[in-house]
């Protein structure tokens, strides 16, 4: 109840600051939310990388006479020396008779590739352009009018008008989910570049003849780079998410390439029947949105308190 | 303040203009020509050669950007050639499905995200601060079309209180109207009210920490008293500014919302017409969409002097 | 006055200890602290930051942070009733009816979204049943009292509609409405101008008579002490060490810490050092000015005049200190000077360079010759970098090779007395003081030929304050350096400067030798900011010895 009075404990706890600042490392890796996202993302990697091996089929394989299964069904394949062997379809077959536990597992390829790559991609431009347009002051009115201009049009519209003019695949889907995500970051370096250069520390190289490139990237960058890794989670988070709803809406990545927004796509024409198309990948695509959301919010708490508030 | 109203107004432009040349743009840009994407893909040579005369496609960028803003300007969206339609009458005939259910996904998401956030602010720490912030965490992870289909399976399919899909205007009489409603905005409601519950809990935090709440408690107030009357009022600025930029997200999840609950609105219209490739429909729709959210913030700019007697303008 | 054995204590904090969280570098932020404060009596609480002043003042509200901060032993009796024992809902009771807190900041502690008079009326909404007419009457009566000027007004302003001194007569007002028997003072003017400070302190003393409220008033100001204090008890970590009445502690303090403490209190009398009029002249400014703000679109263009036509000269070995209030124009005119705002117009000529309108390229050379150290030692080197980093900086700019350029920053560290061997630690193993002493340091190294000192001694405790400004002084004396010493405080100045320029809004408005300037100022304003000066008819023998020249 007596918020506000916290000052009190500033003044005599200053000493053990220089303990503090060695453990960030351990508190990051120690955060129950970095640990719970860092372990699931890191079995979705792995499930993504060897999918090959985890007991799959080609997951584009059609089969018009295995269509429209339930999860469990067995089925007994006779091969050519005329040994048999039993397959099970764990989560059952869509309408072209596919399996879907093997697309499902397919499905995190794309899903964490267009994550990570949007991310990434979003960070680079947003820093650079933000890094810039924060220093040189003609420039910046100039950047900040296009990015307001950007951010004026609801980010999932404007990837839907842009993978609607290029031909549907990977790179227009990723390119069409990161312009919509460069202006917040563009905002967010920009926003740590105005506040830092008025830190008596800048203005302390700056009477040293610190040369503007070098104040830069001495001064300013390093305090950009926690709250980049935070935004960077979250980009990844939401592409994950946008990239299915394309899918699903059916603008996305081509039909036959297994995503989990693909899957849910083709699987709501017979939902009530089969509602097993739409609930596999969803779990997937939840837990895996759940982890990045979580190992963001995990970071933001220990690598950059202030920006509790922002988001 | 009369001053300050114009010169927000006045600001907005450069914003709208920067859209429609973004839209204007996106179509030239891209390889091929723009009368025949425009045309769709079952144009007739005459009709190509109708847009490429009332575009002034021969003209030079400029002079086709002015004719194009011109239209704009006068309501003309142009042609659906997929829709067979004039573009505005098309868009018109939609506005009431959506209106209605982002009203009542506003609704219910302010009813709803505020206490939780205060609540959690107040018992910061404990488990329901906890849960409020686990209940934010997983909205916004769970896509919205697999939240619909969840409600759909389990109280439209497995209890039936509620229909598959489906929506009626509200002159069909209001119960079928809100009853169709209900779960297409609770579906597009849950990541607005994890957004706007943890913008809550942060801001009226940080509101807790000042000093001012110290000297309403050494006045000897009530802690209810505080956090109502002391707290919340100070930290509802950044709450009501993350309800204006979350409109965008709520746009976002009209479009698949719609979708999935079969609703024939501006969200239905901008899949159809993505799907049809019907350019002229796709522009158009856009170019709302940011008006509104444009307005809606410019509005919430405003609001700012009531809400903070130190903001006057 | 009746003889004080008949007279029970309206506030008694017997032997009060408050344990800090674990993890902290000593266990009580209050060890054993035993202090009464009588009816009609101001007691003044001094130390240092850290002494545990503000800890012992908002435990006898019941205000610590609850889980950070508990009171482990020991008793506060407000009229004989233990607080610390009370519930939640006596502690409400008390408080703001029976005892009253004001704060350092005034600026943060109303709400800034309620008007003055709401937040007035809450008080008496919570603790009385009085009706609205009587609640009206009874804010304006405390509004006069405070002597407000046009009370139904001001009761009708926002916080931030008010200046810093009315904020701070509204939150007394806030305060003494139910006529509480202790009102307990947290730095009250601390954040004020030297000139408001006066006048608050001036009220809070006579609405203490007429009220008859014994008063807790927390310092770390011996000048506020000696202008308003009864008796005194001193903290250092969390201990009183020394207590007594105001005149006997402070003429004649028993304990070596107080000695120190009131030592350091630098002295009013100017130190009188020969001045040599042959020297050559590093620095002078002509009609410098600077001008903010101007042509907004549908805004009336405003215009500040942050500095106006501004005329200074500095020569070797001499320290100039401009000297004035907060909103003054004195920070500008360094900022000016050091170029790291553009001059609106007039001349800076640095020997004979015109510096004010220098191209980017060309300052980068004249850069080095003016070096300036700031207020804030904790923002003042970047987090990130060592202290060696930091001092380095510079000379490798201008092309010094690696090995030579810690080589000297080694002896600056030396020069600076902190240890040569501690360049490659972060700012944050360094106090307040230190790291104000590696920011000369960092100057230094530049070899200038004008030192710019923003300010730089006000964040920090006053024996630290004592130990840099003699560091400044020693330095200056050394190297032959000229000075421009910014400060709002005026004992500072006298110690350090040689001439002196008082500046009032964006005006010098007197400019000249500094034994002239306090021994017969003659404009208006500095007279009056003379006057201001808490405890100045206090001789505080003046600790601080400058060797002359």
């Amino acid at each position: 109840m007596t918020e506000g009075t916290e000052h009190l404990v500033d003044g005599a706890a200053s000493a053990d600051a220089a303990s503090r600042k060695a453990t960030l490392w351990e508190q990051v890796v120690r955060n129950p939310s970095v640990m719970f996202g860092g372990i699931v993302l890191g079995i979705m990697v792995l499930i993504a990388v060897c999918a090959p091996f985890l007991g799959t089929m080609d997951p584009s394989d059609i089969d018009p006479a295995w269509r429209n299964k339930k999860p469990g069904t067995e089925r007994v394949i006779t091969a050519d020396d005329g040994t048999q062997s039993t397959w099970t379809y764990l989560m059952g077959t869509d309408t072209l008779g596919r399996d879907t536990y093997s697309r499902v597992i397919y499905g995190a390829q794309v899903s964490l590739a267009v994550g990570l790559v949007v991310a990434m991609l979003s960070l680079a431009i947003g820093l650079v352009v933000g890094l810039v347009s924060g220093y040189i002051r003609w420039l910046d009115s100039i950047v900040m009018r296009v990015m307001d201009g950007l951010m004026a049009i609801p980010g999932i519209l404007l990837a839907i008008a842009l993978v609607s003019l290029a031909d549907a695949g990977l790179v227009t889907v990723i390119l069409a989910i990161t312009i919509p995500e460069i202006p917040r970051v563009v905002r967010l370096v920009r926003s740590i570049v105005l506040s830092i250069r008025e830190e008596p520390y800048v203005e302390a190289a700056i009477s040293v003849g610190t040369r503007v490139p070098l104040i830069l990237i001495r001064h300013v960058l390093p305090n950009t780079i926690a709250p980049l890794i935070v935004q960077g989670t979250y980009i990844c988070a939401s592409a994950i998410l946008v990239e299915a709803i394309l899918s699903f809406l059916g603008v996305g990545i081509p039909p036959e390439t297994p995503t989990w927004g693909n899957i849910m796509a083709e699987g709501r024409i017979l939902f009530r029947v089969f509602p097993h198309n739409i609930l596999f990948p969803g779990i997937f695509l939840a837990i895996t949105v759940l982890a990045v959301n979580m190992l963001g919010d995990g970071l933001r708490d220990t690598l950059d308190p202030r920006m509790r508030k922002r988001l | 303040m009369f001053g300050f109203i114009v010169q927000r107004l006045l600001a907005t432009i450069p914003v709208l203009g920067m859209v429609a040349v973004f839209v204007f743009l996106m179509l030239r840009l891209t390889p091929g020509d723009p009368a025949a994407v425009l045309a769709g893909d079952n144009g007739t040579p005459d009709q190509i050669a109708q847009i490429r005369e009332s575009l002034g496609l021969n003209e030079p960028l400029l002079v086709q950007l002015g004719i194009w803003l011109g239209n704009i300007l006068q309501g003309d969206f142009g042609q659906s050639y997929f829709f067979k339609k004039d573009v505005s009458e098309l868009i018109l005939l939609r506005v009431e499905p959506t209106l209605a259910l982002a009203t009542t996904t506003l609704i219910l998401t302010i009813v709803v995200a505020v206490p939780i956030g205060v609540l959690a602010a107040y018992r910061h720490g404990t488990w329901i601060d906890r849960s409020v912030m686990a209940f934010s965490v997983a909205g916004f992870s769970v896509p919205v079309f697999v939240l619909g289909y969840i409600l759909i399976y389990l109280f439209a399919m497995e209890i039936d209180l509620f229909p598959v899909q489906g929506y009626k205007p509200i002159s069909d009489g209001f119960w079928p109207f809100i009853h169709r409603l209900v779960l297409p905005s609770i579906t597009l409601s849950v990541i607005y009210i994890a957004l706007i519950a943890r913008i809550t809990r942060a801001s009226v935090l940080e509101v807790l920490g000042e000093d001012y709440i110290r000297t309403a408690y050494a006045k000897g107030l009530k802690p209810n008293t505080v956090l109502l009357k002391h707290a919340l009022r100070n930290a509802a600025v950044p709450i009501v500014t993350v309800i204006g930029i979350g409109i965008a997200l709520l746009i976002g999840g009209v479009v698949v919302t719609e979708s999935v609950y079969n609703i024939p609105g501006l969200g239905r219209l901008t899949v159809d017409a993505v799907l049809g490739r019907d350019y002229p429909t796709i522009q158009a729709i856009i170019i709302v969409f940011s008006f509104v959210y444009v307005v809606i913030n410019l509005l919430i700019d405003l609001s700012y002097s009531l809400l903070d007697p130190r903001i006057r303008y | 006055m009746t003889d004080a054995t008949d007279i029970k204590p309206i506030l008694e904090i017997d032997n009060l200890t408050v344990d800090l969280p674990d993890g902290n570098d000593r266990r009580h932020a209050v060890d054993g602290v035993s202090i009464t404060v009588g009816p009609r009596e101001i007691v003044c609480l001094v130390g240092e930051s850290g002494s545990g002043k503000s800890v012992t003042a908002f435990s006898v509200m019941g205000l610590l942070p609850k889980g950070q901060l508990t009171p482990s032993g020991g008793e506060i009796r407000l009229m004989g009733e233990n607080v610390l024992t009370a519930s939640d809902e006596r502690l409400r009771e008390l408080r703001g009816a029976r005892m009253s807190m004001i704060f350092q900041e005034p600026m943060t502690a109303l709400n800034p979204t309620m008007t003055c008079g709401d937040q007035i009326e809450e008080v008496l909404k919570t603790h009385t049943d009085d009706d609205q007419a009587t609640r009206q009457a009874k804010i304006i009566d405390i509004l006069e009292q405070v002597q407000l000027p046009d009370p139904p007004r001001m009761a009708a302003s926002y916080p931030h509609q008010l200046s810093g001194g009315q904020r701070q007569r509204i939150m007394i007002a806030m305060a003494l409405v139910l006529e509480p028997v202790l009102l307990i003072a947290d730095e009250p003017t601390t954040a004020l101008d030297v000139t408001t400070q006066e006048q608050i302190l001036k009220l809070i003393k006579e609405i203490q008579r007429t009220h008859e409220t014994a008063v807790l008033f927390i310092t770390h100001d011996f000048g506020v002490v000696a202008e308003i204090a009864d008796r005194v008890a001193v903290m250092q970590w969390g201990k009183v060490v020394e207590e007594g009445p105001a005149e006997a502690v402070l003429k004649r303090p028993r304990e070596t810490y107080t000695k120190m403490l009131i030592g350091a209190v630098p002295s009013f009398t100017p130190h009188g050092r020969p001045r040599d009029s042959k020297a050559p002249v590093v620095l002078t400014t002509d009609g410098l000015s600077k001008i903010y703000g101007g042509g907004g679109f549908f805004q009336r263009a405003r215009e500040v005049h942050a500095a106006q036509n501004v005329n200074l000269e500095i020569r070797r070995g001499e320290t100039l200190g401009i000297v004035g209030e907060s909103g003054s124009g004195k920070s500008t005119v360094a900022r000016c000077i050091a170029r790291l705002i553009d001059p609106s117009a007039g001349h800076i000529y640095l020997d004979d360079d015109d510096i004010a309108k220098a191209s980017q390229s060309r300052l980068r050379h004249l850069r080095r010759r003016v070096q300036i150290v700031f207020q804030d030692p904790y923002r003042s080197l970047n987090p990130r970098r060592t202290v060696g980093a930091s001092i380095v900086e510079g000379p490798m700019n201008y092309g010094m090779g690696h090995k030579e350029a810690y080589d000297r920053a080694r002896e600056l560290m030396s020069l600076v007395r902190l240890d040569p061997n501690a360049l490659d630690r972060f700012p944050h193993q360094f106090s307040g003081g230190q790291r104000q002493r590696i920011c000369i340091a960092r100057a230094l190294a530049m070899g200038p030929d004008l030192l710019i000192a923003d300010e730089a001694v006000s964040a920090l405790d006053v024996s630290v304050q004592a130990q840099v400004l003699e560091l400044l002084d020693d330095i200056r004396r050394r190297l032959d350096l000229a000075m421009l010493f910014i400060t709002h405080d005026l004992r500072v100045a006298a110690q350090v400067c040689d001439t002196v320029a008082v500046m009032h809004r964006g005006q010098v408005v007197e400019y000249g030798e500094a034994a002239e300037v306090f021994g017969n100022p003659q404009h208006d304003y500095t007279r009056a900011l003379f006057a201001a000066a808490p405890g100045r008819g206090f001789d505080f023998g003046g600790g601080l010895t400058l060797a002359a020249g």
